[in-house]
């Protein structure tokens, strides 16, 4: 048995709170350059245009302004972004050229002295537009005469593939029952409540660029470069730039080469925050809009024999990195259930919308959505309860790891007992008495259940999957950790934080490893041409790269600080006993080297050190994702994430039968995460995810007019559920932990969103079975619950 | 060439300031770019997110919503004015930073100005009303739960004081 963790799982306060309580925190709009300048945007219309001509001339003659650019002179100067899939026609760029895609797509951009200024000289650009055909649904942008959206790509697919992992056929035959049905995650996103920003400085005589970004972007560093066409290291991201929400969305790539690219040609720095609107309809973060065709085949022993799904994502006008929100799933692809034969049928595909950006679960919060009102229909076909149908066909605790069809090993887990455990936490026969009461008293209530899993660990081996031109095998995370002469520890990361609380990550794993106290450790977020590589906070991955690589560095800090105490003490390394930073001889605790001792001869003391050792006192460790470095094989199996979390949530929804109204009444969620580094930090994120997931499935849409207009450009009708729609949570721990990581932790960075809009919506179909009725489209707005039930 | 400018002068967070600002400034813009007070954030600027929220005359407002130049000479809180005289955490401030209610911090100082203003109110609400009073403050960290869990936190501490 391990000995007990010291600091890790305790409760400790976040090293980062105090600069937010007091309104210290450093968030990008918080940076002042001396002269910057400002940008705003001329947007287009329509949702698909031939731009006629451009007419700058008053705008021009506005007073502050100092430069106009439109797409003629920008993508004659910059390369395209970066394309996921193999689609090299389907270019972007910050500025429309010749052609519109989408409302909101931006044209043309201003730079004056104030934001204001060079807003009102953005209203007297004049552009013409002829309009063209344009597509918003996504069912008819397949269809052959729909208008293309990249005419030299051939069609508006931009990826699809049908993926057959065991025997899915026979499984059909065989089995004694099947369902088919259709469900539909809407468009919907992270929308965090500080927009995109970026400030970009130019420095001619160093030829370097310094950017000052709200960002959470793997290589963004690299794609800024290749865009600018300048060597990767003319391009400084500071990543000590406090980000003020993201959820994986926050990749403004295309502001960033813009507003860089001006910096450069006007020699000064130039600052884009995005206002609300511009950030809903051109800041091209929008999430998955997805609809799936499900058919499954089970006996009526409630055991699921096979599956097929197809999965149909709208990514909007222009590709980047979303067809890939398909492909994630492929790593837990069956969720938390026994099913040996799955058929996956993925298609991408553009319309005249907003570009979709990464969102917190990178695509499986939808496939959990669908599986889950699988499990659900299931049950409710064969008349059997929802938890036990669960309960049969869960993997149990004793068949880990396994092995699941499409490639991915599951680490570990105890599905049962989390399962278990939050009935128990929410007293489910209580809870089931207080539905038949509501439903007694007339009401309309119902409890959902939802069960899933959270692949954590961020790898990208759904990249080599989705693209065979990409062989990219690693996506390592690390940490510099430096002791100074003075004794102090500090640790660098490579990469900015959302508010994770990643400085109290690695506070808390170096202070693990040393047994030092992590509240005397300081954390920095190096800039890009000082840090050692990261992969940013994506998929979940950083309690587990992030904290794996710093222990990795701890732990080389440990082995030459004994290495030293043996040369000096005159024993084997085996013999020193290491404990509270400092080294003694096991069984002679006389003979001992304290801690300031150690740091003094590392720093000052060469003639002390074994041959060999570098004087001064750091270790960098870079590590790779665990399971990772493997390709797909042909027939599309691949180990994609390393380690799997869990969640069982329970809630119980009460709808008003005379307005549709849904209202929340009781929430819980089971939580198996591994071993958790910073419990509060882990339940705050889970309980944001549920709160999100909750949005998602009640009132957040990204909703479009058929003329191609965006009809919820602010949050006025976009509406991100307040204190008043968010329950009371709760949440219930289990640890079961990883065999793969340095604690035993896993992710928890998208946990609760991952499965609280299935609960959520399995809960409304289950008020709304009495009636015979059912919703399969999300969000369940309001309007469209009374849709459904009102009487006809 | 620049905008003709107006002479503002408030009173934030007990200290006399002014500024020459174009008639059109709000607010939040005034206290962010004219002082450099950047605790109080902009996350809309259409009246719905609460982020920008300060206290007019002890009451909450929207700083978006208000022109610098429509509140000369009144009294303006903002979270920089929260902390205790030598610098220290406020109790609120600290429940705050104690019970784990900021992730990316970036609501936190409106929904510690709304707090604030809700206990200065009523000593020992209960958590509905606290949900009601943080109810004009959108966040998208923290599911709120742990908002509530500090600020009954900070009501306790209070009344223990
Ligand atoms: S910025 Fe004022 S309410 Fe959102
Ligand atoms: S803490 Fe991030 S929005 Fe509230």
């Amino acid at each position: 048995m391990e000995k007990p963790f010291r600091y890790i799982g305790t409760k400790r306060r976040a090293k980062e709170s105090p600069r937010f309580v007091t309104g210290q925190g450093r968030f990008v709009a918080d940076i002042h350059v001396p002269g910057m300048k400002h940008v705003a945007i001329v947007a287009s219309p329509h949702p698909s245009a031939r731009i006629v001509s451009i007419d700058s001339a008053a705008a021009r003659a506005m007073p502050g302004v100092r430069y106009i650019l439109d797409g003629q002179e920008f993508c004659a100067h910059t390369d395209s972004l970066y394309v996921g899939v193999d689609a090299p026609k389907v270019t972007r760029y910050a500025l429309a050229k010749d052609v519109v895609r989408y409302s909101g797509e931006w044209v043309v951009a201003v730079v004056a002295d104030s934001r204001a200024q060079a807003e009102d000289a953005a209203e007297l650009v004049e552009v013409e537009y002829e309009a063209m055909p344009h597509v918003i649904d996504p069912e008819r942008s397949l269809l052959p005469d729909a208008p293309l959206l990249h005419p030299d790509h051939g069609s508006n697919r931009l990826y699809h593939r049908k993926f057959v992992w065991g025997p899915v056929e026979e499984a059909f035959a065989q089995a004694e029952e099947r369902l088919a049905f259709r469900v539909t995650w809407g468009r919907s996103s992270t929308v965090p409540i500080e927009t995109f920003g970026v400030l970009a400085q130019w420095h001619e005589s160093d030829r370097l660029l310094d950017v000052w970004a709200s960002i959470q972007m793997p290589k963004y560093p690299d794609q800024l470069a290749r865009a600018l066409r300048l060597p990767g290291n003319a391009v400084r991201v500071h990543y000590d730039v406090d980000v003020g929400g993201s959820f994986g969305l926050k990749r403004g790539i295309k502001h960033t080469v813009l507003v860089s690219y001006l910096a450069r040609r006007i020699g000064a720095p130039v600052r884009f925050i995005e206002d609300r609107l511009e950030n809903m309809r051109g800041g091209d973060m929008h999430g998955p809009d997805r609809f799936f065709d499900i058919e499954v085949a089970f006996n009526r022993d409630g055991l699921v024999k096979g599956l097929r799904m197809r999965a149909v994502d709208d990514v909007g006008a222009y590709a980047g990195r979303s067809p890939l929100q398909l492909g994630k799933p492929v790593s837990a692809i069956c969720g938390p259930y026994q099913i040996p034969a799955i058929e996956y049928e993925p298609t991408s595909v553009m319309t005249n919308k907003t570009p979709q950006e990464a969102v917190r679960g990178f695509g499986q919060a939808p496939t959990n959505l669908a599986l889950e009102r699988t499990m659900d229909r299931v049950a409710r076909h064969l008349d059997m309860d929802p938890i036990e149908l669960r309960r049969r066909n869960f993997i149990r605790s004793d068949q880990f790891p396994y092995l699941i069809p499409s490639g991915s090993t599951y680490d570990s887990g105890d599905y049962h007992a989390v399962l278990d455990k939050a009935l128990a936490g929410i007293d489910y026969p209580a809870l089931l008495r207080q539905r038949d009461s509501l439903r007694a008293q007339g009401a309309l209530a119902g409890i959902g259940i939802a069960t899933c899993l959270e692949p954590s660990g961020g790898n990208s081996a759904f990249e080599p999957l989705f693209n065979a031109k990409n062989d990219t095998t690693t996506w390592m995370d690390s940490c510099l950790v430096r002791v100074d002469l003075s004794g102090a520890i500090t640790g660098v990361m490579g990469t900015s934080s959302a508010g994770q609380g990643h400085e109290t990550l690695v506070a808390t794993v170096l202070g693990e490893v040393l047994e030092r106290e992590p509240d005397n450790i300081r954390v920095v977020h190096a800039d890009s041409l000082n840090a050692l590589p990261s992969n940013s906070p994506v998929g979940s991955r950083m309690a587990i790269m992030l904290g794996g690589a710093a222990a990795g560095a701890a732990r080389k800090i440990k082995a030459t600080l004994i290495a030293l105490a043996a040369h000096n003490l005159g024993c084997a390394v085996d013999d020193i006993e290491y404990a509270e930073g400092s080294a003694s001889v096991r069984g002679d605790p006389g003979k001992m080297l304290s801690w300031d001792k150690l740091v003094e001869i590392a720093h000052r003391k060469f003639h002390l050190l074994p041959p060999g050792m570098e004087p001064g006192l750091q270790a960098g460790f870079v590590w790779e994702v665990p399971t990772g470095g493997g390709l797909p094989t042909a027939d599309g199996r691949v180990q994609i994430y390393p380690c799997y979390s869990f969640e069982a949530h329970v809630v119980l929804i009460e709808i008003d039968p005379e307005t549709g109204r849904p209202k929340i009444l009781k929430y819980l969620c089971g939580h198996d995460c591994g071993v958790m580094i910073n419990p509060d930090i882990v339940h705050g994120m889970t309980y944001g995810g549920i709160a999100h997931g909750i949005g998602a499935a009640l009132y957040e849409k990204f909703a479009y007019t058929e003329e191609g207009e965006l009809a919820s450009g602010t949050l006025m009708d976009y509406l991100i559920p307040s204190s008043m729609e968010v329950p009371e949570l709760h949440i219930v721990d289990h640890c079961t932990p990883s065999p793969l990581t340095t604690f035993g932790q896993k992710g928890s960075g998208e946990s609760g969103y991952l499965g609280s809009a299935a609960a959520v919506c399995n809960a409304v179909n289950d008020a709304l079975a009495p009636m015979g009725r059912s919703i399969e489209t999300l969000p369940m707005s309001h309007l469209a619950i009374w849709n459904t039930i009102r009487p006809t | 060439m620049s905008e003709e400018t107006i002479l503002v002068s408030l009173e934030v967070n007990g200290k006399q300031v002014s500024g020459l600002v174009p008639a059109r400034t709000t607010l939040v813009d005034f206290l962010r770019d004219e002082l450099r007070l950047t605790g109080t954030h902009a996350g809309c600027e259409h009246g719905t997110c609460g982020a920008c929220t300060v206290l007019l005359n002890g009451e909450p407002i929207r700083s978006c919503l208000v022109f610098a130049v429509q509140l000369e000479g009144q009294k303006i809180t903002t979270v920089e004015g929260l902390s205790q005289p030598d610098g220290s955490l406020s109790i609120l401030q600290d429940s705050f930073s104690a019970a784990h209610a900021q992730q990316c911090g970036y609501c936190t100082p409106g929904m510690l100005i709304s707090a604030q203003s809700l206990l200065d109110r009523n000593a020992q609400p209960s958590d509905e009303e606290i949900r009601v009073a943080i109810s004009s403050n959108l966040c998208r960290c923290t599911g709120y739960q742990q908002i509530v869990n500090a600020v009954k936190l900070a009501a306790e501490r209070m009344a223990r004081e």
